[in-house]
């Protein structure tokens, strides 16, 4: 199965949840989707298509707090960035960890330096500087000096 | 109810980018549950990087792990380029290749050396860590440092690899492969590693999708994923080699793979000098005018897994955001299902078997009972406790004999 196909089956499948979807070649794909539908979304590229979750990456830029969720799927060399934009003042989104155990780690890495919240985290307790930080100071937010 | 004896191994690993405290907490030998922690080491790199220009990041990352301090700078070039859309002169490409591969080359044999070390086979440890010599003066010979090589750059490498060294590479390697097979059948054919090793510490596939494990020990699990034949980068579509794959996912697998892969570098690497040849001496790097906005995803295949590098551009000369994950950071998380159930002793080979940067773990490692807070086991302890074991099975095999 070819890049295309698999673009063409999941723009099928989750039609009206796509807000954008850059393509900038055969292995390197974005798309951007509605933060509610993530669940079925990661669920169908780990369950469905045979899609690895790499890792996730974090923004904080003017539009709010973002992430890429990275999505490799390795016949192909594809990596699939899903992305989505959370809210300025209330960033929080649905967790993944109760799918698979490999964003468990990233998921609290997020929580601790953005301040993201992860809904239903099965134990969002801080990964790096347990007991020996401040309470809502995210360092990797653009206001922290 | 039983009592539980609560064994941390920990925390500082200044040698390794995931620095963590593992507790181990035992019923009698058995590990009965894991719990780490991270973060002891934490330097803020990401955010440091956000303060660098694309040049001074390539300095940045390589320090990022001691032991493969080319991984880091490999991916982030794949990242840069993608972004800018550099296509890189053939000449670069196989300079790169050849250094990533003489990486894990030594990377793999340290980590011979170390399992080595761990079973009470201290042979082992001192003959692989002395075959690892040579490829570290070889570095020195391509890039002046045995260590943090500062090879790469954005567009190429910083150093040629200079036609007239080709022939010393080539010695070398011809040693290297001899000591190899040495190495090689020594660890394949003894009954008292198998004994050790076999059936110990297994991932299913199933573990390995579940926590996205990468490299050898997602191949020693039966998964052929390797970034440098699904999504390839500098030389390695220009060469023939193939990826090592074992299925039983336990501790003598996982040594399996990383044997024969030293095998196939050492053949990526000998037809890359052949490609060197027939590549213009010099030529060596492109000429980049400015980064463009964008994103770019880069990744390249460290001797531990994948390294993941995410980099988001404005145009200006530093990224707005870089995101990097190191393949121990997946790795790691599987200890919760390769240590649980196995014996004390048996945690030990285990947790190193999937390469994290071990060596600094045995200082700190101590056994405390969790009722009195009395220390119960230090580190030496510890490996003694893996040692006993071997001897033990030594005695037995011996005695069948």
């Amino acid at each position: 199965m070819d890049t295309e196909s698999i673009i063409e089956k999941f723009k099928e499948e989750f039609n009206s949840d796509i807000l954008e979807i850059v393509t900038k070649n055969q292995k390197r794909v974005i798309i951007t989707i509605m933060p509610d539908s993530i669940i079925n979304v990661a669920g169908y590229l780990y369950k469905t298509a045979g899609f690895r979750f790499i890792i996730a990456s974090a923004l904080h830029t003017k539009r709010g707090f973002e992430i890429h969720y990275h999505f490799s799927k390795d016949a192909v060399g594809l990596i699939l960035n899903i992305h989505v934009i959370l809210d300025k003042n209330n960033p929080q989104i649905e967790s993944l960890s109760n799918m698979f155990n490999a964003s468990n780690w990233i998921e609290r890495e997020m929580h601790e330096l953005f301040g993201i919240n992860f809904l239903n985290h099965p134990n969002q307790e801080k990964l790096i500087s347990e007991g020996n930080w401040a309470e809502g100071v995210y360092p990797l937010r653009k206001e922290f000096k | 109810m039983s009592k539980k004896t609560l064994i941390p191994i920990g925390p500082y690993h200044p040698l390794q980018e995931e620095p963590e405290l593992f507790k181990l907490y035992c019923d009698g030998e058995i590990v009965k549950d894991i719990k780490w922690e991270t973060g002891y080491n934490h330097r803020g790199i990401e955010k440091l990087s956000e303060s660098k220009t694309y040049e001074q990041i390539f300095f940045l990352v390589e320090r990022i792990c001691g032991i493969c301090s080319s991984s880091h700078p490999f991916a982030f070039a794949n990242a840069v380029e993608e972004i800018a859309d550099i296509e890189l002169t053939n000449r670069a490409k196989y300079i790169r290749s050849i250094i990533g591969e003489l990486e894990r080359i030594h990377s793999h044999l340290l980590w011979v050396g170390l399992a080595g070390h761990f079973l009470g086979y201290n042979t082992v440890f001192m003959w692989a860590w002395k075959y690892r010599e040579p490829v570290l003066d070889l570095f020195e010979m391509i890039s002046g440092n045995r260590n943090s090589y500062a090879m790469f750059k954005v567009g190429g490498v910083r150093r040629d690899i200079e036609n007239s060294k080709i022939s010393v590479i080539r010695q070398v390697l011809g040693d290297v492969k001899r000591k190899t097979d040495l190495l090689t059948g020594a660890v394949m054919d003894d009954p008292v590693i198998h004994a050790r090793t076999k059936g110990v510490g297994i991932l299913t596939r199933q573990d390995i999708i579940d926590y996205a494990a990468v490299g050898p020990t997602a191949r020693a699990s039966g998964l052929a994923i390797d970034v440098r034949k699904d999504d390839p980068y500098a030389a390695y579509p220009l060469v023939n080699w193939k990826v090592i794959t074992a299925q039983a996912g336990d501790v003598f697998a996982k040594a399996e793979v990383r044997l024969l892969e030293m095998y196939e570098s050492i053949s990526i690497i000998e037809q890359c000098l052949e490609g060197l040849k027939k590549e213009k001496e010099g030529d060596i790097a492109v000429k980049i005018k400015e980064i463009p906005e964008g994103i770019g995803n880069g990744r390249a295949e460290a001797p531990r897994g994948e390294v993941f590098h995410f980099v988001q551009s404005d145009g200006s000369n530093s990224p707005v955001r870089h995101k990097i994950r190191a393949p121990s950071y997946v790795n790691i998380a599987t200890f919760k299902k390769s240590c649980i159930g196995q014996t004390i002793a048996d945690a030990t080979i285990s947790l190193a078997a999937v390469d994290p940067c071990y060596c600094c773990t045995e200082r700190m490692a101590a056994a405390y009972d969790s009722n009195s807070g009395d220390k119960i086991m230090n580190a030496n302890e510890l490996i003694n406790a893996s040692v006993k074991r071997t001897n033990e099975i030594k005695k037995t095999i011996n005695s069948q004999l």
